[in-house]
């Protein structure tokens, strides 16, 4: 049997690169330029590392906003530098913890957010002009940044002191991670209406992280991840056009978010392919005239769907790896996930871990010594090469079928994904990829490690407290914030000065939400495999 | 891998919230390759749909997946609507972040097999032809 050289995604391998393996013109000026410069393959800013390290961000939140108040604060105490919230999924689909819907489900996996009144006990004694925060939440988005603003004003902080992201990348919930709350095309105006909002008032505010991780998790190859997340941006920036707006008044604020899986080579090629392209994408596709326009500024994270459950104290070996390559690829932010995560959320040690895996590479292993060690290795330019090849390719395609929102329609990126993760799946089987104590070099017992437990009463606690909030509002004003929502949805009106309304009034996540849908709809999942 | 000569139909299903559909399309597919008859309800059914669904399509065994941590509650929900429905004889199995302490407490209320992270699909195929047979 000849051994196939190939990556994780299958990409070929050579067994030498050198100064022939380059594209014919290639040459530093076009195709690497210098770190923070144009077409900024080696890195959007000058000094990388040398004048800061990455944010380490590890994305938390789990049972009630008390709980992960106080997990916030543990990480911040521990050296974390920026907060991400996870919501549980009521939040993230838009139910309130009492709705039948959301049973078993409150607090699991990530935080349980209803009203306000939890979002004041979430950021309890955490000064929001310090932090920035990001939230990993997509259909009810709007909602949620809703929530923060209220919360800024409450604490009588200015919208334009305040900083962070909000995911809100719609599209790749459709293509991936399936978290929505109105079909596609409703999904976008609000995108839209939330990054022209924000455009005017919370200018340091990052309006979509579009976000290749949870592609890449659903099973797709690495230039996959990179296509269909670079054809999202494509589709947001359009839209953004189309509504009007100057590319250079809000490009700036739009960030990436990618995985970094196993495939330590391809995936720095492919932070470099992406810098390269989004460079080119907003320069000559959108002329955005502004260079921080250009700027694939993006956040990682270690690859989940590659921790293994088998021998799980090796998954801090995996992680280590993968964070590194993040590094050497030019993350902004990192997100290291814990040995313990394919089985419950982690705990305080092993979250500590993943924290101090970051602290490591930053130093201890020298690497941030210097910018972009790798720019100029034959193989790692050639990799970035072929990666940026086959992701226009995709791209094309994508175009030709008349942008992402269509080739969502058909089904395109899902199948593409599906097909891709299949592969993996059969790939594993004849053991053609090694998973190391997963297809060879097993064990005959996993010993149990400790692990996480949410409480189940959270739900009954979560639904007293929206009992309480309900009780101690002015109904009227509930009534009628909701009624200029519903207005401003069937209209054109923009959507996030009336969604800040309703949360001044304490309305309910839910009640938001629902009311958006009865003018937009609801979507299915049209299960295909 | 062996084809199947009698037809076994099973239901894929996803219950509560959780848009994680990786592993659930990856057995839908394995099965169907081996010669199951497959249906798969696609995302975010409750308990009821899925029982429905199971009567509705006749199907000998239903396979649910569960990432978020969900199981306890949406497992025995299932079970619950089974015995209500005198449908006890449908197989239960399931798959995704379950940790064993749970398996034990789910295969008490009748789930037959929980496959946690890492099976192949062949062990699944098998047990499946082995206990829906």
């Amino acid at each position: 049997m000849t051994q196939k050289f190939t990556t994780v995604s299958n990409h070929p391998i050579e067994a030498l690169y050198t100064a022939d393996s380059l594209p014919s013109d290639w040459s530093i000026e076009t195709y690497l330029g210098q770190p923070g410069h144009f077409p900024y393959t080696r890195g959007v800013h000058e000094t990388m590392y040398r004048g800061k390290v990455w944010t380490m961000r590890l994305f938390s939140g789990f049972g009630s906003a008390e709980e992960t108040n106080a997990r916030y604060k543990y990480l911040l105490d521990h050296g974390q530098t920026g907060l991400s919230v996870a919501f549980d999924f009521p939040t993230l689909m838009g139910y309130d913890s009492d709705q039948e819907r959301s049973l078993g489900e409150v607090g699991k996996c990530g935080v349980a957010i209803d009203t306000l009144a939890d979002m004041e006990v979430l950021f309890d004694g955490i000064p929001l002009d310090q932090v920035t925060t990001s939230m990993t939440i997509n259909g009810p988005a709007c909602v949620l940044l809703a929530l923060y603003l209220g919360l800024a004003e409450k604490r009588g902080v200015p919208w334009s002191k305040i900083g962070g992201t909000i995911q809100n990348d719609c599209l790749k919930e459709f293509i991936a991670q399936h978290a929505w709350c109105f079909p596609p095309e409703p999904s976008m105006r609000v995108v839209v209406d939330m990054i022209e909002f924000c455009t005017k008032e919370v200018p340091k505010w990052n309006t979509v992280s579009i976000s290749g991780y949870h592609i890449r998790e659903a099973g797709s190859t690495a230039a996959q991840e990179l296509a269909f997340t670079i054809a999202d941006g494509i589709a947001y920036v359009q839209a953004c056009v189309d509504r009007g707006m100057n590319v250079d008044d809000f490009a700036p604020r739009l960030s990436y978010f990618f995985n970094a899986h196993n495939d330590f080579f391809e995936e720095i090629a492919k932070y470099r392919a992406a810098r390269r392209m989004w460079a080119h994408i907003m320069k000559e596709r959108f002329h955005a005239k502004n260079p921080r326009s250009w700027l694939c500024r993006f956040h990682t994270q270690t690859a989940g769907c590659t921790l293994t459950a088998q021998q799980p104290y090796n998954n801090v070996v995996r992680v280590a790896l993968q964070a590194m390559a993040a590094v050497l690829g030019g993350t902004q932010s990192l997100h290291t996930n814990s040995l313990d995560e394919t089985l419950a959320l982690p705990t305080e040690e092993t979250a500590r871990i993943a924290l101090r895996t970051q602290q490591i590479i930053a130093e201890e292993t020298g690497v941030t010594n210097t910018v972009d060690p790798l720019g100029g290795s034959y193989f790692v330019e050639k990799l970035t090469c072929e990666l940026e090849a086959e992701a226009y390719d995709y791209i094309k395609k994508i175009d030709d079928m008349g942008g992402m929102l269509a080739a969502i329609d058909l089904g395109y990126p899902q199948g593409e994904i599906a097909n891709a993760s299949y592969i993996y799946q059969k790939q594993l089987e004849s053991n053609e990829k090694i998973v190391v104590g997963v297809n060879d070099f097993l064990v005959d017992e996993n010993p149990p490690i400790p692990l996480l437990r949410i409480d189940e009463s959270l739900q009954v606690s979560q639904s007293k407290k929206v009992a309480k909030v309900k009780s101690e509002r002015d109904p009227k004003k509930v009534e009628a914030t909701l009624a200029a929502l519903k207005k401003a949805c069937a209209g054109t009106e923009n959507v996030m000065p009336r969604l800040i309304d309703c949360v001044r009034a304490y309305c309910t996540e839910n009640e938001m939400i629902s009311t958006m849908q009865s003018e937009f709809g609801l979507h299915t999942d049209p299960a295909m495999f | 891998m062996k084809k199947q000569t009698k037809k076994i139909r099973v239901l894929i299903g996803k219950p509560g919230l959780d848009g994680h559909d990786r592993g659930a399309k990856v057995v839908a597919r394995a099965l169907r390759d081996a010669g199951f008859e497959v249906i798969y309800t696609g995302l975010h059914q409750t308990p009821e749909m899925i029982v429905n669904a199971a009567l509705q399509e006749d199907v000998q065994a239903i396979g649910l997946s569960i990432l978020s941590g969900a199981h306890m509650h949406l497992f025995q929900r299932v079970m619950e609507l089974l015995k209500e429905k005198n449908a006890t004889d449908i197989l239960v199995f399931g798959g995704g972040i379950i940790p064993d302490e749970d398996i034990i407490a789910l295969k008490k209320v009748g789930v037959s097999q929980i496959f946690t992270p890492g099976t192949a699909t062949t062990e699944i195929i098998d047990w499946l032809a082995k206990s829906a047979s």
